[in-house]
C-alpha cells in the first residue's frame, strides 16, 4: 500500500515495521511527531522523557536489554545527550539502537544550524542521511541492521525539509527481530566503562568504524548515478533532489551513509569525472573529506555554508560558477507589494505569560531567558527578555550575573516542561552556591510550544496513562528554596507584590505562575469575551502595552485627548482579564454584566 | 496536464492551509502523478504566516517549489496574498479569499492593512487568471466558518477545469473522497456542501 507520509511519520512507520519495542524522546521541532506518531503504534512502548540525555540513556537501557530502541530529538537536542550518545558507542549493546537527530539548517524554529553529522564522526558512529519520506522509512530500517551487524549506536540524520515534507511511502508489515536474551548481560568488560574496560574497548570502536567504511563500499544507499561526465556531483540528503532539479543529466554520486565514507567509491566515481563538485546543506562535511582524500573538488566555494538550500540557490551558484548557462536562470518577479504589514509571532491572547512579562518590563529588571512560548516574551512591546540561549540556561545565567557583583536584580523566567528538562540541576546550584535570583516558574501545565506535549507536571503520558503530577513547588522547597510561592499567572498585582518582595531579599527564591495554557481544550471552555466601556477609555494605550492580539485600536478617539479609545474582539478574546487589571480607569469588563 | 504543476498555498495558522495541502497532495496521488508537499510552519501556532508547497508530476524531485515557478496559487488570506506574489510565474492560476486577518501590527496601529483596489491592482500586475472567492462569506451561509478551506479547495478545483489545467482524469468525487477522509464524520456533509458550493462560485464569476 502507497501512502503519502511526511518524514517524520515515514520514520515511525520504519521504526514499527523494524520491531522496535522501546521509544523515547524530548519534544522539539522539527522532530515531535516522530515520537507522537510512533506512540500510536501497537504493541509498542512510547514515552516523552524529562530531556534529551535521559531519553538516550532509556533507549540504551531498552537495547542492553536486548531489544530495538530509538531516541529521537532535535539537533541541540545531541548536544543535551551527547554524554550518553558517545558512551554507547563505546560499548555497543545487545540489540539495535538508533539515535534520531532532526537537524534545522535555516533555523526555522532553532537557535543555531549545526550540522549533526560531525557528532556521527566525532563518535566513530554510522550516519544515515535519507532524502525522502521513503528513504527515511527504508534506512530506519536499515539503521537497525547496521547497528546490530556491527554493534553500534547508528545516527540517522534529517532536517526540517525531510521531516516536514510528505512524498508517496509503500507500507511494510512488522517484522518481530528475534529477542538475543531475556536475562540482562553481566559483561562488565564491555558495560563497565571504567578506564581500565574503557581502553580494550577504544580499539575495538576503531575497527569497527573501518568494518563499516568497508561496508559503505557496496552498501545500496550509496549508489552512482551514470550520466554525463563533464561534470560528477556528489551530494546526501535533501540536496540530492535540489542537485537532481538542476542537473538532471549530470553523473551522480548519492551518499545515503554519510558517516564513515567509502573511500574507493568515492575515488572510482571522481576519476570518472571531468570537474568534481560537493552539494550539501551546511558544513562542507563530505567536501573536506573528500579533498583529505587528495582528490580536487569544490563545494562550499559555488555553495552556500549558512542556511538552507533549495533548488534556486542551488542553480544561481552553480551558474555564477559558470556550470551552467545563464539561460538557465528562471525569472523571478519583482512586483512591487512593499510595505505589507508584517505578522510577528506573538503571545496568543490569553496566553497566561502575558501578565507576568508586562510586570517584569515595568520593573526594568534583566530578565534571563529559556526555551519555549515564554521565549516570546523579548518581543516587542512586551520586550522584557534579554538572553536566550538553550534549555535550562536562565537560572544558570542569572546565578552567575549575580556572582559577578551585578548589582541589579536577576530574574530567570522558565517553563514548567523546560524545569523539568535542566532547569532543576541549575536551581539547586543557585541553592547550593546561594546567589539572591528570583527564578519564575511559568506553570502553564503543558509543553506549549511543541504543540502540547505531556511532561512530568500533567499526570498523563504520552500513551495517556495516568501519572503522578509531579507539583513544582514542593519539590523547590524540597531543594532548599525557602521562599518560594506559586500565585494564579493571571493575576498581575499578586504577580508584581511577590516580586518585589522577593527582590527584597538576599536569598534566592522563586514564584512560580500557574494557569493552564488557554489553547488547551479545559482553558477554552471558560473562554469569555471581555469589553471595552468606550464611554471610560480615555484611549491612554497601557492595555496595548501587554501585545495582546485580540486588543485593537478603534475607530472612535476620546473627545478630551483625540487618542484612538481601545476596542476587544471579540472572536479572539478569552477573558483572561489582565487587561482589565492594567486599564487604570477600570474600562475593560466582561461583556455580560457591562460596566461594574 | 503539463509536466509538473506546482501549487503554493499562503494563508494563516489555524486556518486550515494544512489540511487543503493536504488534499491536494493525495489528490494528486489518486490521479496518477508523482506528489509531494512541503509545510513551512515555524512558530505559525502563535499567528504567523503558514505556507505549503504542493506538486504534482511525472517525475518530482524537490519538495520545495523555487521562487518564479509556482503555476497555482491558493491564497487564504488577503496580505499573506500579496506577501508570495513574487514566488509566481506571470500569468498563473490564482484563487484569493477575500478574508483579512489584521495582525498585531495592524491592529495596534503600527502598520496599515492594504485595501482591496490595491490588493488587486497588485495582482493583476502578475496574472490575469485569477479569482476572488468569499470563502469565509460562503462558509458562514453554510453554518459552519471552519469550512472556508474546502469552499477554496472547490474553487481551485473548478477554476483548473476551466482554465484546462486538469482534465477528465480528475473528477470532483476524488477531491471529495480525499476532504471528507479527513475531516470527522458529522462534518462530511457540511464539507461536501462547501466543496460545491466552492465550485459554485466560480460557475457563476
Amino acid at each position: 500500500m502507497i501512502r503519502i507520509f511526511s518524514g517524520n511519520e515515514a520514520v515511525a512507520r520504519g521504526a514499527w515495521e523494524a520491531g522496535v519495542v522501546v521509544a523515547s524522546a524530548y519534544p522539539g521541532t522539527p522532530s515531535t511527531e516522530i515520537l507522537e506518531e510512533f506512540a500510536r503504534y501497537p504493541g509498542v512502548y512510547a514515552e516523552w522523557a524529562t530531556n534529551e540525555k535521559v531519553a538516550v540513556d532509556v533507549a540504551i537501557g531498552a537495547a542492553y536489554a536486548g531489544r530495538r530502541a530509538f531516541a529521537s530529538m532535535k539537533h541541540v537536542g545531541l548536544n543535551v545527550a551527547a554524554d550518553a550518545f558517545m558512551y554507547a558507542s563505546m560499548t555497543g549493546m545487545e540489540a539495535g539502537l538508533v539515535i534520531i537527530t532532526a537537524d534545522d539548517p535555516g533555523m526555522h524554529s532553532s537557535q543555531n544550524e549545526q550540522d549533526n553529522r560531525t557528532f556521527a564522526k566525532f563518535a566513530r558512529v554510522p550516519c544515515l542521511e535519507p532524502s525522502d519520506s521513503q528513504e527515511a522509512k527504508t534506512m530506519m530500517v536499515a539503521a537497525f541492521e547496521l547497528s546490530e551487524r556491527f554493534d553500534t549506536p547508528v545516527l540517522l540524520r534529517l532536517t526540517t525539509r525531510i521531516c516536514h515534507s510528505a512524498s508517496a511511502v509503500e507500507l511494510g508489515e512488522r517484522v518481530e527481530p528475534p529477542v538475543k536474551q531475556t536475562r540482562f548481560p553481566r559483561n562488565p568488560a564491555k558495560y563497565v566503562m571504567v578506564p581500565g574496560n574503557a581502553r580494550p574497548r577504544h580499539p575495538i570502536i576503531e575497527q569497527r568504524q573501518a568494518a563499516v567504511a568497508e561496508f559503505a563500499e557496496t552498501c545500496v544507499h550509496n549508489r552512482i548515478e551514470p550520466g554525463d561526465t563533464r561534470l560528477g556531483i556528489i551530494t546526501s540528503g535533501i540536496a540530492y533532489q535540489y542537485a537532481r532539479e538542476v542537473f538532471p543529466k549530470a553523473a551522480l554520486l548519492k551518499l545515503g551513509m554519510t558517516w564513515p565514507l567509502p573511500e574507493r567509491l568515492i575515488r572510482q566515481f571522481a576519476a570518472s569525472v571531468e570537474r568534481l563538485i560537493v552539494i550539501e546543506e551546511l558544513d562542507p562535511f563530505i567536501e573536506e573529506a573528500v579533498r583529505l582524500l587528495g582528490i580536487p573538488v569544490e563545494g562550499k566555494r559555488i555553495f552556500p555554508l549558512v542556511g538552507e538550500l533549495d533548488q534556486r540557490t542551488v542553480r544561481e551558484c552553480a551558474i555564477s560558477a559558470g556550470l551552467l548557462p545563464e539561460s538557465a536562470r528562471v525569472p523571478v518577479l519583482a512586483i512591487d507589494t512593499d510595505p505589507l504589514p508584517a505578522r510577528p509571532p506573538v503571545l496568543c491572547p490569553g496566553c497566561p505569560h502575558r501578565g507576568v512579562f508586562y510586570v517584569l518590563g515595568k520593573l526594568k529588571v534583566p530578565v534571563l531567558g529559556d526555551i519555549g512560548c515564554y521565549s516570546l516574551g523579548f518581543v516587542p512591546p512586551l520586550s522584557a527578555m534579554h538572553t536566550l540561549g538553550c534549555m535550562g540556561a536562565g537560572i544558570a545565567v542569572a546565578h552567575g550575573a549575580a556572582k559577578a557583583g551585578n548589582p541589579e536584580h536577576h530574574i530567570a523566567v522558565i517553563g514548567d516542561s523546560t524545569f523539568f528538562h535542566t532547569g532543576l540541576p541549575a536551581l539547586v546550584n543557585v541553592v547550593y552556591n546561594q546567589s539572591p535570583i528570583v527564578t519564575v516558574i511559568m506553570d502553564n501545565r503543558v509543553t506549549g510550544m511543541t504543540g502540547h506535549q505531556d511532561n512530568p507536571g500533567t499526570g498523563r503520558t504520552l500513551q495517556g496513562k495516568a501519572a503522578p503530577a509531579i507539583e513544582i513547588e514542593p519539590v523547590v522547597r524540597a531543594l532548599g528554596i525557602q521562599h518560594a510561592r506559586t500565585v494564579a499567572a493571571y493575576d498581575v498585582d499578586e504577580i508584581e507584590q511577590t516580586l518585589k518582595a522577593f527582590m527584597q531579599l538576599d536569598q534566592p527564591s522563586v514564584l512560580i505562575t500557574r494557569e493552564p495554557c488557554a489553547l488547551l481544550p479545559e482553558a477554552r471552555a471558560h473562554w469569555h469575551a471581555l469589553e471595552v466601556n468606550s464611554e471610560i477609555c480615555n484611549g491612554c494605550r497601557l492595555c496595548l502595552r501587554l501585545g495582546c492580539p485580540a486588543i485593537l485600536k478603534s475607530d472612535e478617539l476620546d473627545g478630551r485627548y483625540g487618542r484612538p479609545k481601545a476596542l476587544i474582539d471579540a472572536t479572539l478574546c478569552t477573558g483572561c482579564e489582565v487587561c482589565a487589571q492594567v486599564c487604570p480607569r477600570e474600562a475593560i469588563t466582561e461583556r455580560e454584566t457591562g460596566n461594574g | 496536464m503539463q509536466d509538473t504543476l506546482n501549487f503554493l498555498l499562503a494563508g494563516i495558522g489555524g486556518q486550515g492551509t494544512i489540511l487543503a495541502s493536504d488534499v491536494l497532495v493525495n489528490v494528486g496521488l489518486a490521479a496518477g502523478y508523482q506528489a509531494k508537499q512541503a509545510e513551512v510552519h515555524g512558530m505559525s501556532q502563535r499567528g504567523g504566516s503558514v505556507i505549503s508547497h504542493v506538486r504534482w508530476g511525472q517525475a518530482i524531485r524537490s519538495p520545495l517549489i523555487g521562487a518564479g515557478e509556482v503555476d497555482v496559487y491558493l491564497a487564504f488570506e488577503k496580505v499573506e496574498a500579496l506577501r508570495n506574489l513574487n514566488q509566481l510565474r506571470r500569468g498563473a492560476l490564482a484563487v484569493i479569499n477575500i478574508h483579512a486577518i489584521a495582525p498585531v501590527t495592524v491592529t495596534s496601529g503600527i502598520q496599515s492593512y492594504p485595501d482591496d483596489d490595491r490588493l488587486r491592482a497588485t495582482v493583476s500586475q502578475v496574472t490575469d487568471r485569477v479569482a476572488y472567492v468569499d470563502g469565509p462569506g460562503i462558509a458562514a451561509a453554510l453554518g459552519n466558518i471552519r469550512t472556508e478551506n474546502v469552499v477554496l479547495l472547490g474553487a481551485l478545483s473548478a477554476l483548473m477545469e476551466r482554465e484546462g489545467l486538469i482534465g477528465s482524469e480528475l473528477l470532483p468525487d476524488e477531491w471529495i473522497v480525499q476532504i471528507t477522509a479527513r475531516v470527522p464524520g458529522r462534518y462530511a456533509a457540511v464539507n461536501r456542501r462547501a466543496f460545491e458550493a466552492g465550485r459554485g462560485a466560480i460557475a457563476s464569476l
